[in-house]
């Protein structure tokens, strides 16, 4: 079972329920896709084992060989790489890792090179094992690393929905939005919880969150947080569309306080391990039938 | 004419609330909603649409059923897992057309994706340029460069003295369209463990594109501790702190009647968004 935590908008607590929900079940593996700016290991502190450098292949033209006759550019629907009289420039920052102009090359001149994106991290938080990615600084590509985790994690690339069946639960921090680090994010999962607030914002975002999920084809529910601020629109939402509150909880200006200390609400709130096990239990019905 | 972007990495930490009170505050500019896979600011700006365009970007690849051999050729070629059984996984496919190039039987087309829309509006804050990303599509960077270089054009045009730009969470591609070439990134954070974190990542993204940032602590008397911490980050690393904004519930009452905080209320909050203002406008 894989449950994916996503929002839409950012700071709803994507990461305050993956976390304590982990911590509340135990013997989890926990994902943090969030790579642009993971934070999960701020509350697991998890002992990290194992960190590897991931890359993405760029071309590298070997110039004796060239013939400069243009084909890797007329290939390259990125604009990475561009012949230039009898030069080959390279851009690879735009690269996607197609491997097209080296597939394409008549002369064999092009091979691929490792260029590092990020680093991916896994290790062990008590019974959790812990995974997440950290993408380098300028880097603008996020989703080969966001595929890196789900990889490490699933042990197969989570493509096709190939990864249903998994008997271990997995949960996923997802980032923020609504865009193609998200979707590679949740694609697979057994269930999404969204996490809104109910504010215009929460509810905007929420509802452009369900188009994904619902164009994805995952089953999802509602977590409200911050519940009792703003007004009544997202439940409202939720009935209209008869999407499911699976649980609600309060502004509560000690939970906010723990979490910018970087300390687990369950630590503060120890009630509230009784609700997200609650929690799992009616994910599990859901998707059970 | 100065582009100022506001950004934060962390999500949730205000960026659309204090963009909205700049809107308000701003005497000329131009506004843009650059986070264009969960824009917000229409929210508290109430735009009226004047113009709608399309926006395309990048291709997909389609397998003529009625023509392919079922050599699999495309199936190895592709990296991206998108192709299985023949059929192209329309969320996989990044576009690259290998598997076009490589078909036997040209049984491969690659089609336009219509990735979303962008809007040229009126706000009774003056102009605004913003977008919706289609469900589920990529390419956000391009829309945003795209919203960006029309903002840039009427500001021009109407010879504006800002363009202001709601920036996305996150230091990924769209953040690093909404962020190059700005003159000020304003990094708002909050007094958090996450927040600062978040801040140290994303102001070390705008000083590898030589931009100036400058920071403003959202809900500092949260974590005193957490803002000492960031204050002295700010100050070890020559970075201006512009802004320090108290928690009050105002904020969610503003948001919920769709105005922008100045506007709705006059308390500590507003007043330090209005310092902050004018503390950016002497930089």
């Amino acid at each position: 079972m894989i449950i994916a935590v996503a929002s839409g908008k950012g700071g709803t607590g994507k990461t305050t329920i993956a976390v304590n929900l982990a911590l509340s079940l135990g013997n989890v593996q926990f994902l943090d896709c969030d790579v642009e700016e993971p934070n999960a290991h701020i509350f697991l502190k998890p002992e990290i084992t194992y960190t590897h450098q991931v890359n993405l292949p760029v071309p590298k033209v070997n110039q004796d060989r060239c013939s400069y006759c243009g084909k890797c550019a007329e290939v390259c629907a990125y604009n990475a790489i561009a012949v230039v009289k009898d030069h080959v420039l390279v851009f690879p920052e735009l690269c996607h890792g197609c491997g097209g102009c080296s597939i394409f090359c008549p002369e064999d001149a092009i091979e691929e090179i490792n260029r590092p994106i990020g680093v991916l991290e896994e290790g062990k938080s008590g019974s959790i094992s812990f995974i997440d990615g950290k993408l380098n600084l300028g880097e603008a590509l996020a989703v080969p690393l966001v595929k890196a985790v789900k990889k490490a994690g699933l042990g197969i690339c989570p493509n096709n929905d190939q990864v249903t069946s998994n008997n271990h639960l997995t949960i996923i921090d997802v980032p923020p939005g609504t865009s193609c680090p998200v979707i590679h994010s949740v694609k697979g999962s057994n269930f999404c919880l969204l996490v809104t607030e109910p504010t215009p914002f929460g509810l905007n975002d929420l509802v452009l969150a369900v188009g994904v999920l619902r164009k994805l084809r995952i089953p999802f529910g509602v977590l409200i947080n911050r519940a009792d601020v703003g007004d009544t629109k997202v439940d409202e939402y939720c009935q209209r569309e008869k999407i499911p509150i699976l649980m609600r909880i309060p502004m509560d200006r000690n939970i906010a306080i723990a979490y910018s200390k970087g300390i687990p609400m369950i630590e503060v709130k120890p009630e509230y391990k009784k609700k997200f096990i609650k929690l799992y239990e009616k994910i599990e019905q859901l998707t059970s039938g | 004419m100065k582009q100022i972007v506001v950004i934060s990495g962390k999500g949730g930490t205000g960026k659309t609330i204090i963009t909205a009170s700049f809107a308000s505050l701003a005497k000329s500019k131009v506004m843009a909603d650059c986070d264009v896979d969960a824009a917000d600011l229409h929210l508290l700006l109430h735009p009226t649409i004047r113009e709608t365009h399309e926006f395309s970007a990048g291709k997909t690849a389609l397998i003529d059923q009625q023509q392919c051999t079922q050599c699999g050729k495309c199936q190895e070629v592709c990296r991206f897992g998108a192709i299985v059984n023949y059929l192209v996984d329309p969320i996989s496919c990044e576009g690259c057309g290998i598997c076009f190039h490589i078909c036997p039987e040209k049984a491969i087309k690659m089609v336009d994706n219509l990735s979303g829309k962008w809007f040229v509006s009126e706000t009774r804050h003056g102009p605004f340029v913003h977008a919706k990303l289609g469900i589920a599509e990529e390419n956000s960077g391009k829309l945003v460069t795209l919203v960006r270089q029309n903002a840039k054009l009427i500001a021009e045009e109407e010879e504006k003295d800002f363009v202001i730009i709601d920036g996305p969470p996150g230091i990924g591609c769209p953040v690093i369209a909404s962020l190059s070439g700005v003159d000020i990134a304003l990094i708002v954070t909050e007094a958090t463990l996450s927040g600062i974190h978040d801040l140290e990542r994303v102001a070390g993204v705008a000083h590898h594109f030589g931009i100036k940032g400058v920071v403003c602590i959202n809900k500092f008397d949260l974590n005193l501790v957490v803002t000492g911490k960031i204050e002295e980050y700010c100050h070890g690393n020559s970075i201006g702190l512009v802004g320090k904004i108290p928690f009050d519930t105002s904020v969610t009452e503003a948001l919920v009647r769709g105005l922008p905080v100045v506007e709705h209320s006059n308390n500590e909050v507003t007043h330090e968004v209005r310092n902050l203002w004018e503390k950016i406008l002497r930089i």
